[in-house]
């Protein structure tokens, strides 16, 4: 379309194609109050006049952002004052109405199908389709804007404080409602109008602006975002179901942390990750007071996470001592192999082939709950008057384990050895040329992250009660390194995004469960095609993925400062 | 700026630092290095000619480690050197590549402390949990760094991506990130190797400078008069063997190495080969004041 319309026709037409956009708004806002379905079985009750069903109320949100992008400019520049410039108007308004069109498309298919026909549709809807694509057309005969500027704007520091406060709320308010969406159909519609809204916020420039603010007040984005993921618990009204996802997609987010260590900022292929997780979570079975545990020493929970770790660093280290001479495809074959012998290992250790470690294929059961100085993480609690239930208190664990594995990722990557990883990434033999111990350091990021992965694992055998061997197959470990390539190659944030989609789409859309593997698949063809550097860009790893993008070299150098700063401790890590 | 010292170590002048006896290198019937014996003093500037395929940079990979020779040693201060390039670093000895092997996508401050690696001792306990000896290398590390970015006239570009930097800059940086290992020698290999006149001779300056700093610099280059007005000795390096070596202006008039870089009518050449200006490979070297 670019090509078709040219720049003097869009000039030419700007007024009225800004009056025909806005009114393809205002019908997208007004289908609201018409029905959408004929029936009320679809996404919820959408079949009457006057009022907007709780789910429609969603659909009014990003047309009005698409109004509010169109009408503001009408006010004049003066009135906009430094916002005239700062944000990408019509190009946003462009997206915005692409987004909220897709979302009302999701909508309406899943009303044509839950209620077996195209025919179900209702006037409501129809409108609201409509609406978006006249929005649609309308924006694309609006001049483009330019980028956005509104990260270079000063803003006081209250201000960005507030954002990022008011964000972490939002985040959490999002999770719970999320996760509260049973239909299938609710929750697509959710997450099409959440990227919507994601893209949107990122085209007007909003993702920049906050990625400054986040970088400025460090210490406030950390804190609130683990006093949300705290809080996460008590808006579940003591429903386990939810809480029993959310402490799955902790342990699964922290192995990918882990592995995050070994391909993130190494870049090392592992593709038998969960061998780890799984040693981890075999030795604190076998210490563990179950009736089935082999080993007739039972130390503190404590102790038992160290050895956990230890184990699981030792085994990293045996596989790794060999194998890390060699590199990029050797090494994911070795790892590859590794994670398969783990399991056959694992599964003839019965006493009949080996000495009887794991019970063979039925593994350890009946592992006893935690009693953490106390506090029993099988009982229910009572907090404030919430119920707090049994998968909720292995959540909070997970939480603090999550904790402890972002600040040694975070503090590893900004001191000497972070930057020697980033140097082996870049030219291991300039690397070694300048002194730096590339076999050594490999060694510690393999072992470094195996031990997390144990760590994680002992957690993992108590919460799931039983630890058993065909649980850490390959195709786990497909999933840690899809999790970590999804998210972002190298980023905290990134990784428990990608972690996140991962455990927690399949959950949610139980419906597409046999369709997984191909969904997943397409998924990662398409982000390697698109953006190879994952949802969350380490700003280093798209340089990488872009050698030879000289205007990106340009634009990233200043955020590199700011967010890497030479690696510097002075600017980033956390103390203990 | 000569204040930037070498980690306070003393050298004396005339001291043998590199001993290189009978090295040799061998990849399958093919001989690079053919039996060379070098020796580099203290603070002293040697240069190493010879025309394209002589064997001048897979010698100095012998000497730094990336190549295991197949015969013969080499002795820095009296050691023998291991064959690992980050021990050879440890033992004091720095390289430049011959095409600039920067951390591209790091910043020029970044490179500069890579280099340091080997001189500091933060490890992964003090980094998780942030100790002081952790916090002490990074600040002593981001100090020296921007001294030696000063030193070597980066003033100003130590957040900019090496990328980002033009290429004379990117050779600097490259120097830099080397004297950030603390070597007692500098290995150069073609340090002007696409520059202009004006930032050869920035370069020549340089390589006084850190001449001045007490350190020895071993350079490889193409650039006649650049190479004769720095060196205090030359060796010229033939099809893998020393031809000559000495004095800068005993080597620039030698007629072997004028042959070897000119040519000699057909008949007296020992392949006698058809082209009779076949061995002057590079138009570049024209300028040899020969």
């Amino acid at each position: 379309m670019r090509a078709i319309i040219s720049d003097e026709t869009k000039v030419r037409l700007r007024y009225p194609a800004r009056a025909v956009g806005i009114l393809g708004a205002v019908l997208m806002i007004a289908s609201i109050m018409m029905p959408w379905a004929y029936g009320h079985e679809a996404l919820d009750d959408m079949g009457f006049y006057g009022a907007p069903s709780p789910l429609q109320v969603f659909f009014v949100i990003l047309p009005v952002i698409v109004l509010l992008l169109l009408a503001a400019p009408l006010v004049g520049k003066p009135r906009l004052g430094k916002f005239a410039r700062a944000l990408a108007w019509n190009t946003s308004a462009k997206t915005a109405s692409i987004a909220a069109t897709a979302t009302v498309a999701v909508a309406l298919i899943d009303i044509a199908i839950e209620l077996e026909g195209l025919v179900n549709v209702e006037v409501g809807g129809w409108l609201a389709l409509v609406g978006g694509i006249v929005a649609i057309a309308a924006t694309l005969f609006l001049p483009d804007s330019p980028e956005p500027t509104l990260d270079r704007m000063k803003s006081p520091n209250w201000l960005q404080i507030l954002a990022i406060v008011v964000l972490m709320g939002m985040l959490l308010f999002t999770a719970a409602f999320a996760l509260s969406l049973d239909k299938a159909g609710q929750f697509l519609m959710f997450a099409a109008f959440l990227v919507g809204v994601v893209l949107v916020l990122r085209q007007v420039g909003v993702f920049a602006w906050l990625g400054l603010a986040a970088a400025n007040n460090n210490r406030v984005l950390v804190l609130s975002a683990f006093i949300v993921a705290f809080a996460f618990p008590f808006t579940q009204n003591g429903s386990d179901a939810n809480m029993s996802i959310a402490s799955q997609v902790l342990i699964f987010a922290a192995a990918a942390l882990g592995l995050n260590i070994v391909v993130g900022l190494v870049g090392l292929l592992d593709l038998g990750y969960i061998a780890f997780l799984g040693a981890g979570a075999f030795t604190a079975a076998v210490l563990s007071d179950s009736a089935f545990a082999t080993v007739n020493f039972k130390p503190p929970f404590i102790i038992t996470v160290l050895i956990a770790g230890v184990v699981s660093s030792l085994l990293g280290l045996l596989i790794g001592a060999p194998t890390l001479r060699v590199s990029g495809d050797y090494l994911a074959i070795v790892t590859l192999a590794f994670g398969e012998i783990f399991r056959i290992t694992m599964n003839n250790l019965d006493g009949t082939d080996g000495p009887n470690l794991t019970n063979g294929p039925n593994g350890i059961p009946g592992i006893p709950d935690l009693n953490i100085f106390g506090y029993d993480l099988g009982a229910v609690h009572d907090i404030l008057g919430i119920e707090i239930g049994r998968f909720a208190n292995y959540y909070w664990l997970m939480l603090i384990v999550i904790a402890v594995i972002i600040v040694v990722f975070m503090n590893l990557n900004y001191s000497r050895i972070g930057r020697g990883w980033v140097a082996i990434r870049e030219d291991e033999l300039a690397a070694e040329a300048m002194g730096v111990n590339a076999f050594a350091l490999k060694l510690l990021a393999f072992a470094g992250g195996a031990f997390l992965a144990g760590v994680a694992g002992s957690v993992k055998a108590h919460m799931d009660t039983s630890v058993t061997p065909d649980q850490y197959v390959f195709l786990e470990s497909a999933f840690l390194l899809a999790a970590v390539v999804l998210g972002g190659m190298g980023t905290v944030m990134g990784v428990l995004i990608g972690a996140t989609i991962l455990k927690l789409l399949p959950e949610k859309l139980r419906f597409f469960s046999d369709y997984r593997l191909l969904v997943f698949g397409l998924l990662m063809v398409f982000m390697m095609r698109f953006r190879p550097e994952g949802i969350i860009a380490d700003e280093r790893r798209q340089l990488e993925f872009h050698a030879e993008d000289e205007e990106l070299a340009e634009e990233l150098e200043e955020e590199l400062i700011t967010h890497h700063g030479h690696l510097n401790p002075e600017r980033k890590g956390f103390d203990l | 700026m000569t204040q930037v010292a070498t980690g306070g170590h003393h050298v004396d002048s005339g001291t043998l630092l590199l001993q290189a006896s009978n090295v040799t290198m061998r990849f399958g019937g093919l001989t690079a290095v053919n039996d060379v014996s070098l020796n580099v003093h203290a603070g002293e500037i040697f240069g190493l000619i010879g025309p394209n395929g002589a064997g001048k940079t897979t010698f100095f990979n012998c000497l730094t480690g990336l190549y295991k020779p197949t015969s013969g040693e080499v002795r820095f201060a009296g050691e023998v050197l291991p064959p690992q390039p980050r021990l050879v670093v440890r033992a004091g000895m720095a390289r430049t590549f011959q095409n600039i092997r920067l951390f591209h996508n790091m910043t020029a401050i970044e490179n500069v402390m890579v280099g340091m690696y080997g001189r500091t001792k933060t490890n992964a306990i003090d980094a998780i949990f942030r100790l002081p000896r952790h916090r002490r290398e990074e600040l002593a590390s981001t100090e020296r760094a921007r001294e030696l970015l000063d030193f070597v006239g980066l003033v100003g570009a130590s957040d900019m991506l090496s990328r980002n930097l033009p290429y004379g800059d990117q050779r600097r940086l490259e120097i830099a990130r080397a004297l950030a290992t603390d070597p007692k020698l500098l290995l150069l290999d073609e340090p002007t190797a696409g520059m202009n006149p004006q930032e050869t001779r920035q370069a020549e300056e340089l390589i006084f400078k850190i001449r001045d700093l007490g350190l020895a610099v071993l350079v490889i280059e193409h650039d006649m008069r650049f190479i004769f007005n720095l060196c205090d000795r030359v060796a010229c390096l033939v099809r893998g063997a020393v031809l000559v070596e000495g004095p800068g202006n005993v080597v620039q008039n030698d007629p072997r190495v004028i042959e070897a870089y000119i040519g000699t009518p057909p008949e007296e050449l020992p392949e006698a080969g058809p082209a009779p200006e076949q061995p002057a490979a590079n138009p570049g070297e024209g300028n040899a004041d020969a």
